[in-house]
């Protein structure tokens, strides 16, 4: 039996999540197979040729596919399902979307967030925002699995995979639901689940002005990307897409930086296994010092200043 | 109008869960309970479209131990006009509480089903996406905003790049995000209130569907921990510890 990986798409193109979703593919049985859905999707299709360990392209490309819409999604899929052992998708807002729908039409149990494959039986995922482990079993005939980027390594190397590339027929879609609006966040600076370095603020920040004047420049000279607290989106320090934890975004760069984020658990659980964590806190009892690997007492509207004119 | 809002009993957020000591899951007795949060924000919702006359009833439902009473108690004194407990032994798995709420669906055809977007005991998220498929309705995840028009929804979702508007057809499942509302408390006359509203109890063996778990858990352990780190003095040291002992910048 071959493992289905769902790629999500970012405007025509590959997100790199996908060379995340190969590694963990990797670690199943059986060849892997690459199904790329959307409109006008040339870009990805040539991306994907270029990935490793991919023996099947399975490609629709209809101007019916450019919404991501869930229920569309979930018809391909189910066009071509029963033909694999397991289905891999990114554990993103994408991929929670449409895979329980998948797995419920296929009657099977869905397995969320993936940390970890033993083998094709056994996964691990995280609990309570990641405060405990499950480790389980599941035997079903289709396991279909969101993969939690941020715990696997990406697949390296590119060069022409040579692999079968095939297009479906659209299958009869649903007319459910559709776009009437999407408000993308652009912004110049790194990717917030791919970025090397993340400056994340919290309700310490005290306003929306403060939180730009002052953690803008610092991420000016990192090169890194923004990262917020719940508290600091709920005031409008920050747009929702910065929010980091157990109901924002899980990540694990290089080098988080917390400045006035208390550390409450879920929080935590969104950046917890980042390699390298400083806290900045006036409060010496902060939770957040448990698990920073350097902890900077202090008045974040001095030191952070005094940290951006340094470096 | 009719709102179906399922809710879960979980430990309450502010609590640190424990593994039990021979890892066979997680240590819940004698530790406070509460309902979900996010089950909070969808029955807040549904509350609100009532008070705004778009919603005819409410009706608050939720799957699992008799314990789970005292959360529908709740949630009829936040606004809630009825509420069913759908009772079982089982520790149900989102595919088995999308069944259970599938068969209370046809039995009380409401027009839309809000529910939290995800369980904060297991994180799964996916009970309102399967329970949409089975019944072949729309869906509107992660919702920070819902409008409701003629026989449809605009719905604005949270997505990782921003926002999405989505337009949905009447019936659907939307799952709620935390921005899209702030839950009232429940007030001692309302909670006194509650105490006559109707609270049926079905079982959920009656509905004849398989809810057995399809996960074996092997095992519930703590992550590994961090090494311990260290506290830095000045902003100098901690530029030269970056550099190098940690070279995460250059
Ligand atoms: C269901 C649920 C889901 C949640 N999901 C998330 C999530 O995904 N992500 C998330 O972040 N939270 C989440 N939360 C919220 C979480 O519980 C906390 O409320 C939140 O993380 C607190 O944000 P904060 O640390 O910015 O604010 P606070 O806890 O208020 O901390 C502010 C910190 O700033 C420090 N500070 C203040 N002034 C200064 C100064 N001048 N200099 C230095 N330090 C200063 C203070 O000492 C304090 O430690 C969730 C909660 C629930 C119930």
């Amino acid at each position: 039996m071959a493992n289905l990986i769902i790629a999500e798409l970012e405007k025509s193109s590959l997100k790199s999540s996908v060379r995340q979703l190969i590694t963990a593919a990797n670690k199943l049985q059986g060849d892997n197979h690459l199904l790329l859905i959307g409109y006008q999707i040339g870009d990805a299709l040539a991306q994907a040729k270029q990935l490793p360990g991919i023996k099947k392209i399975l490609v629709v490309d209809n101007p019916a596919l450019g919404d991501e819409s869930p229920e569309k999604t979930t018809e391909i899929v189910l066009s071509i399902a029963t033909n694999y052992s397991h289905i891999l998708t990114p554990a993103s807002a994408f991929g929670k979307n449409f895979l329980p729908r998948v797995a419920a039409r296929l009657d099977m149990t869905q397995i969320s967030d993936v940390i970890a494959i033993q083998d094709a039986t056994h996964f691990s995922r995280p609990i309570y925002a990641g405060s405990l482990i499950a480790d389980i079993e599941v035997t079903e005939s289709i396991i279909p699995l969101t993969i939690r980027i941020s715990a696997f390594d990406a697949v390296m190397g590119d060069e022409d995979n040579q692999a079968e590339i095939t297009h479906l027929a659209l299958p009869d879609l649903p007319q459910l639901s559709q776009r009437i609006a999407l408000q993308l966040h652009e912004s110049s600076r790194p990717n917030l689940d791919s970025a090397k370095i993340v400056v994340s603020g919290g309700r310490g920040l005290g306003s929306e002005e403060n939180f730009h004047q002052l953690l803008e420049p610092l991420a000016d000279k990192l090169s890194a990307a923004l990262g917020a607290s719940r508290a600091a989106v709920d005031l409008g320090y920050a747009p929702n897409d910065y929010q980091v934890g157990q109901t924002g975004k899980i990540i694990a760069p290089q080098l988080y930086i917390a400045v006035g984020i208390s550390g409450a658990i879920q929080h935590l659980a969104g950046m917890k296994n980042s390699k390298c964590i400083v806290a900045i806190n006036k409060d010496p009892d902060a939770a957040i010092f448990s698990i920073a690997d350097y902890s900077l007492v202090g008045d974040l509207n001095e030191v952070v200043p005094e940290l951006t004119s340094k470096l | 109008m009719k709102i179906l809002v399922p809710v879960k009993r979980v430990l309450d957020y502010n609590i640190k869960p424990r593994a039990k000591s021979d890892g066979s899951g997680v240590e819940l007795s004698g530790l406070k309970m509460a309902m979900n949060p996010f089950d909070e924000i969808a029955l807040e919702e549904a509350v609100r479209l009532k008070e705004k006359n778009v919603a005819t009833e409410v009706i608050a439902v939720s799957c699992g131990q008799v314990s789970s009473q005292d959360i529908l108690r709740t949630a009829l004194a936040l606004g809630a006009d009825r509420a069913i407990l759908i009772e079982t032994d089982y520790d149900l798995e989102p595919l088995a509480v999308a069944k259970c709420l599938a068969k209370l669906i046809d039995k009380e055809q409401p027009n839309l089903v809000i529910c939290g977007k995800q369980a904060i005991d297991d994180d799964s998220n996916q009970t309102g996406q399967i329970l949409a498929a089975l019944l072949g309705w729309s869906q509107a995840t992660f919702a920070s905003k819902i409008e409701v028009t003629q026989d449809h929804l605009d719905v604005t979702r949270e997505i990782d790049g921003g926002l999405e508007t989505v337009h949905v057809s009447l019936p659907s499942v939307v799952t709620t995000d935390l921005r899209l509302n702030e839950p009232r408390f429940a007030t001692l006359p309302n909670i006194m209130k509650a105490k006559k509203k109707p609270l049926e109890t079905i079982s959920a063996q009656s509905l004849q569907i398989d809810i057995a778990p399809r996960i074996r858990v092997l095992k519930v352990r703590e992550p590994d921990p961090r090494p311990a780190g260290i506290k830095v003095d000045s902003v100098d040291t901690l530029i030269e510890k970056l550099k190098t002992d940690a070279k995460v910048i250059g």
